[in-house]
């Protein structure tokens, strides 16, 4: 599949986004930053709006008549796209009126409720994002319970740790948010890893069962068309097998095991400066591991291009 | 109602009049325009609804050429439907034929990323999903003949490789043909029940070889005489060791 940048970035940035919002939903709850002000909490709260909202707004980009986004709304029975548009935008007022809980009245009932409540309504919208992917049969890549829970965790992980780098930044205790950074992060990074491992298996169509001569080999003569189609272009894209392996490995590097030393404390005090060097070599690595995610998925529609299985 | 298309793969010859008639019929049509990108170009490309692509089944000498025009399947089980977001993807209650309503879509793709059959195409000059549609815009129309109430491809295949029809009528021209001549479905593991079926090749008596040929012409007794000759010939000291 086409890697298409505004996707990419709309999905890992507002994933982020979401992450954060889960936890400082859940801060009070579980008391994680003992010792925080409700204007500290508003503050971070508001970069997490700002990045959910960016990514929202990048999303708007790879459409091609923007002007009818709006019908987006109107089937939330059937689709996934659907279900996530509404969700995000129901997002909204929820998590507004837990800022404003969090402002006025400081740790109160309200502020939990609204806290758990805008928590709840973020994973919902990370796994209508992953469902989204996951219910096309089309791409056997995708096909799979692990994409959506592989937003989530990616969404978390990132979201955990722009949380404690601005806990840290305002000298405040990260102990608890950093050690559950590193919950996230194991638990993530082996679903990934189990994600390239299903993904390796063979499944699915071939070319046989696309044509319906499953007794015989079948090799493409003539594809029929001159030049690019909108098939080749969206569904098309191939990179080199020996280059995709380098950048599962770029992926990996930066996503988890940099942050993973750099949390543990294994290369110094975690300090902010450390912290926000996690974080940026996370969001770097899940951006890349997002570009693999549409750069390794392959439509069944190749088939009928010549290739002989997805 | 439940209409599709039969495409017979023994006889189509893979010459893309289908597709063209196609173009010309829906550029021109409630759809239109199909647009073009540099069509007078170094790259022209443009939106299609049918493309044709040409395969090879089986290794030489049982090697044979097969022609696959591929067009939206109206899938009973249309994911195309129930992956769209603004409801501008639908299927017709009346007669299954699935169809874009291009004033309500977003350009958003997700629709062509569901169809395993690459039957929906973006025209990027309107930001629009297009796709076959059955000519429904030329099957229902009263003031055609009633031998033209049919789809462009169907009209104009010089080698009667297409038949429009009911499927839901048992005793309709496509029903006996799917019946008759083993039609099937392409992908059905996906489980969209694509109504469009495909006929798969005859099998037809193998052509004498020329082996075979010379074989025969050895039926004459001094032709006898000479193949016993050469065999005997051929066994010398065999039976000694």
């Amino acid at each position: 599949m086409h890697p298409a940048l505004s996707v990419i970035f709309f999905t890992v940035t507002a994933g982020a986004g979401y992450g954060c919002l889960i936890l400082l939903g859940l801060l009070r709850l579980l008391d994680l930053a003992p010792d925080t002000s409700p204007d500290q909490i508003v503050a971070m709260g508001l970069i997490g709006l700002v990045l959910v909202t960016a990514g929202l707004l990048s999303s708007t980009l790879h459409l091609a008549n923007p002007k009818n986004a709006w019908r987006a709304f109107t089937r939330f029975r059937t689709s996934w796209l659907s279900r996530e548009a509404v969700f995000a935008v129901a997002f909204y007022p929820v998590a507004l009126l837990w800022l404003a809980c969090e402002w006025f009245t400081g740790n109160t009932a309200a502020t939990v409720f609204f806290g758990v409540l805008m928590a709840l309504l973020a994973v919902v919208v990370l796994v209508c994002t992953g469902m989204i992917y996951a219910t096309l049969k089309t791409i056997r890549q995708w096909h799979t319970a692990l994409t959506p829970v592989n937003f989530v965790l990616l969404g978390l992980f990132l979201g955990t740790l722009i949380v404690s780098v601005m806990l840290a930044q305002q000298g405040l205790v990260i102990d608890l948010v950093a050690r559950l950074a590193l919950v996230v992060l194991v638990i993530a990074a082996l679903v990934k890893l189990i994600y390239f491992y299903w993904i390796g298996q063979p499944a699915g169509p071939t070319i046989n069962t696309a044509l319906g001569f499953t007794r015989a080999t079948v090799r493409l003569l003539d594809v029929g068309h001159a030049s690019d189609t909108f098939h080749n272009k969206e569904f098309g894209y191939q990179v080199d097998r020996v280059r995709l392996l380098w950048l599962r490995a770029v992926s990996i590097a930066l996503a988890f095991v940099l942050p993973l030393l750099l949390v543990s404390g294994l290369l110094g005090e975690v300090s902010f400066g450390l912290l926000l060097l996690a974080v940026i070599s996370a969001y770097a690595g899940v951006f890349v591991e997002r570009w693999l995610f549409f750069a390794e998925a392959r439509h069944v529609v190749n088939l009928y291009h010549g290739m002989q299985r997805t | 109602m439940k209409l599709g298309l039969v495409i017979d793969l023994d006889t189509c010859v893979g010459c893309h009049a289908c597709a063209v008639a196609c173009k010309q019929w829906n550029t021109s049509g409630t759809t239109g325009p199909l647009s073009d990108y540099e069509p007078y170009g170094k790259e022209p490309s443009g939106v299609w609804f049918n493309r044709i692509r040409h395969f090879e089944v089986d290794e030489y000498p049982n090697n044979k050429t097969i022609n696959t025009p591929m067009s939206c399947m109206h899938c009973e089980d249309a994911a195309c439907v129930t992956v769209c977001p603004t409801g501008a993807s639908y299927k017709r209650e009346e007669d299954g034929i699935v169809l874009v309503d291009q004033s309500k879509c977003m350009g958003c793709n997700l629709c062509s990323w569901a169809c395993p059959y690459g039957a929906r195409e973006l025209d990027e000059e309107e930001g629009v999903m297009k796709k076959c549609t059955l000519c429904v815009d030329r099957i229902h129309d009263q003031s055609l003949p009633e031998a033209e109430r049919q789809p462009a491809c169907v009209m104009t295949c010089p080698s009667h490789a297409r038949h429009f029809g009911d499927f839901d009528d048992p005793d309709s021209r496509v029903s006996t043909l799917v019946r008759e001549r083993g039609g099937y479905s392409m992908m059905p593991e996906l489980g969209y029940e694509p109504t469009n079926k495909y006929l798969p090749p005859r099998q037809r008596p193998a052509a004498p070889t020329v082996e075979r040929k010379a074989a025969s012409s050895g039926e004459s007794l001094i032709g006898k005489w000479m193949k016993r000759q050469k065999d005997a010939f051929n066994n010398l000291g065999k039976g000694a060791r």
